[in-house]
């Protein structure tokens, strides 16, 4: 072994990716300790084989806890997951915002709880599946990059995790391919080797938020119908209540017409729903708040930057403004499509992240035409 | 690593792995066979069967080997409500009991018998004067000789007498006090006794349950009349041979493990007082088992304790484990009234053969370390 022997933090979901990267620390002789965070109960009946936190996820790991040699705890982390991730999430949609909870999680539960348990163990390095990559900088400072394999990158979901976390994390599918994982995984002889991979919300397995929320959690906020109006005012339709839609959702509103309607905007204070052509979904740039700096320094003002907008976007390039109270606005080169107030705006340079925040609002492509629609 | 999670397991002792070593190789037969390779083997068993008995003052013939002190509190809570359905569909049930007993009473709920809790007071303890409350047709009561989560000692004899002059059968969960104080069953007068193997260095997996004087019975596993009749399957020969061994040692080492535990013990509150001066050892006024200290260390969550001391190689038990192994706080500590807070800090250390004054010192000092750990973290806001 080329490094000397470190004690390591591993993550692990139960899944194929965490279980490689843990697996692979301890093959290369390191000190791993496996923690499985038990973030949501589903009690003892599984919902999904795709849900993590199941019982299930936590025998997976386990098994490759056991089969590596090395420790593993599970976590109980259901408090700080409700107040840190499934409370905004609530708060999120019964405002008209669509949150992605993926950004807290790592935010407070990966890179926030499990950081703070490294010194319970005095562990150098915290050890996760995600595909992305930690750089050193020339200026002694870290970089988080994009992983070497564009479709499997995961930096996006990664642009809020604090800066002082990178100098002690490693992930060692950043330089991998899904294909070298499984590979992997097969040759180390671990179960979870075909596994299928985790899509939906880990704790909304079947897709249903709005159900989830209603009957899970209670929730009535966002649930009131309410009326669909266009651009110009006038209602066309009733909407089932703000959290069952997504700005550039068609699928649903049950909208008769010649044109396709989409979501445009969401009202919540006066519960209503704005839809529209596609073409007004499209806005030359979006406000944030607070943005979390994944650098040194935050980059000038006028800095050419790209931005995602969502998960499945490819960052679009335009110049950052810094606004108060440490927010930004990002103008983009081109109009982008469907920008989604509560998502996670992650900013680039290049494969470089620099930081990310969550959407405040998307700023008007042709301003005019907005304001006499009214909208 | 440093084991003080006597409570939980204890290590097998060389004598019993020896002596089950050679049973596995010798006794390949069935005990109920009547050819003479059978008989070798049954005869392992009742020899097993004497020197069971002898640890808790029994006679061979009240022994009924089980699989563990879960089956054999099964057996004795249900075995003994539903031979006397006839005369009442009401048992009592102390609040502190482990969770077999709990679950067996579970299983009584379910078949439509009412359930009264016997509750404990602020030290741990379950006081008797309750029973004389209870409805008349009270068949039975439960009531263990020590906790497994405090170790403190309960008021069975008491709790006996009591139940007695009202007509009620006594069932007495022994599992953690046989090896480590006396366990009389005949002085406390008590029906129903359960103890198991695995707590003092013998095999996982057999147990067994006293049934005293003829005590009434319904057999939950039914087949052939094995143990008389009162657990039916083919004997577990090599456990049982290990059993006996290793109630033959404890019983003989007892009278200078039972001090030498408490001196210990009071090695590691006076390095507690030290290392963590406002721990609060809860029980600490009660009588207690020589072995088993609990303890809340206010601030450090008993998660974070515990993953910090197993990093320092200092092996101990939080509260009890749900069953993802997530911790929970423990029942038994809030049945006594301790706030939350404090529960979900509470640690045991439970010693045993191997523990030494060095082992003790040594878990002092990572306890120090441990505890400002688990502080920072919490202070952290995690």
């Amino acid at each position: 072994m080329s490094e000397p022997r470190r004690r390591v933090l591993a993550a692990m979901s139960g899944g194929v990716d965490s279980a490689v990267a843990a697996a692979l620390l301890a093959e290369q002789g390191h000190d791993v300790t496996g923690v499985t965070l038990k973030l949501w109960c589903y009690g003892t009946s599984p919902v999904s084989p795709r849900a993590c936190c199941t019982l299930d996820a936590v025998d997976d790991a386990r098994a490759v806890a056991l089969q590596m040699g090395f420790t593993h705890f599970v976590v109980d982390a259901e408090e700080v997951f409700r107040a840190r991730v499934l409370q905004p999430f609530l708060d999120a949609y019964a405002t008209g915002r669509t949150p992605y909870p993926c950004s807290l999680c790592n935010q407070h539960l990966k890179f926030g709880d499990l950081v703070g348990r490294m010194e319970l163990i005095g562990a150098e390095w915290l050890v996760t599946g995600h595909y992305a990559r930690i750089v050193a900088g020339a200026d002694g400072g870290w970089g988080l990059h994009r992983a070497l394999e564009d479709a499997k990158d995961q930096s996006y979901a990664l642009a809020l995790i604090p800066y002082a976390t990178l100098a002690r994390t490693r992930f060692p599918l950043g330089e991998l391919g899904k294909d070298a994982v499984r590979d992997h995984a097969a040759r180390l002889g671990l179960q979870v080797w075909d596994k299928p991979e985790s899509q939906d919300l880990c704790f909304v397995p079947d897709g249903d938020y709005a159900g989830f929320m209603r009957d899970q959690l209670g929730e009535t906020r966002g649930t009131a119908p309410g009326r669909f109006v266009e651009l110009d005012g006038r209602t066309v339709g009733e909407h089932r209540g703000i959290a069952r839609y997504t700005v550039g959702q068609r699928r649903g509103l049950g909208i008769a017409g010649a044109a396709p309607h989409y979501v445009i905007g969401i009202d919540a204070p006066n519960n209503t729903v704005t839809v529209g052509p596609r073409a007004a979904l499209e806005s030359s740039g979006l406000t944030t708040g607070m943005v979390n700096w994944l650098t040194v320094a935050p980059p000038a003002d006028g800095a050419r930057v790209s931005a995602q907008i969502r998960s499945t976007h490819r960052a679009a390039p335009g110049t950052l403004t810094h606004r108060e109270s440490g927010a930004i606005e990002i103008r983009f080169d081109q109009p982008q499509s469907a920008i989604t107030p509560g998502q996670t705006c992650a900013i680039y340079d290049g494969e470089r992240v620099l930081g990310g925040a969550a959407i405040a609002a998307a700023v008007p492509a042709v301003p005019a035409e907005r304001a006499r629609a009214g909208a | 690593m440093i084991y003080l999670d006597h409570n939980a397991s204890t290590p097998v002792r060389p004598e019993v792995a020896e002596a089950m070593r050679a049973a596995l190789a010798e006794h390949g037969a069935n005990p109920s066979s009547m050819h003479q390779a059978g008989q070798r083997a049954r005869a392992a068993i009742e020899r097993a069967r004497a020197q069971v008995a002898a640890l808790v003052h029994a006679t061979p013939a009240e022994v009924v080997f089980v699989s563990g002190g879960t089956e054999g509190d099964h057996l004795a809570l249900i075995g003994a409500a539903w031979a006397r359905r006839a005369d009442g569909r009401r048992v009592a049930v102390s609040t502190i009991e482990h969770h077999a007993v709990h679950g067996a009473a579970e299983w009584l709920a379910e078949l439509g018998f009412a359930i009264e809790p016997l509750a404990c007071g602020a030290e741990g303890m379950v006081d008797p004067a309750a029973i004389d409350a209870l409805p008349a047709d009270t068949t039975l009561i439960s009531l263990m000789l020590a906790n497994n989560e405090t170790g403190v000692l309960q008021p069975v004899a008491e709790a006996a007498r009591r139940a007695r002059a009202r007509g009620m059968r006594v069932h007495c969960d022994a599992v953690q006090a046989a090896g480590k104080v006396p366990v009389d069953a005949a002085a406390l007068d008590v029906d129903y006794l359960v103890i198991s193997a695995h707590k003092i260095g013998g095999p996982k997996g057999v147990g067994a349950l006293i049934v005293r004087g003829g005590a009434p019975l319904a057999p939950l596993m039914r087949g052939s009349a094995h143990e008389r009749g009162r657990r039916g399957g083919t004997e577990n020969v090599s456990g049982i041979v290990g059993f006996g061994i290793a109630a033959e040692s404890v019983a003989r080492e007892l009278a200078a493990e039972t001090p030498r535990l408490s001196a210990l013990r009071a090695r590691f509150e006076r390095g507690l007082a030290a290392v963590a001066p406002d721990a609060v050892i809860h029980g600490v006024r009660a009588p207690r088992l020589p072995n088993t200290v609990n303890a809340s260390f206010p601030g450090a969550r008993s998660d974070h304790l515990l993953m910090a001391l197993d990093a320092a190689g200092i092996a101990v038990s939080a509260g009890a484990a749900c069953a993802s192994g997530a911790v929970e706080p423990s029942p038994v500590l809030s049945a006594m009234g301790v706030p939350r807070a404090l529960a979900v800090c509470a640690l045991r250390f439970s010693f045993g053969r191997g523990t030494t004054e060095a082992g003790i010192d040594a878990a002092c000092l990572a306890l120090a370390d441990a505890v400002a750990r688990a502080r920072a973290v919490a202070g952290a806001g995690v």
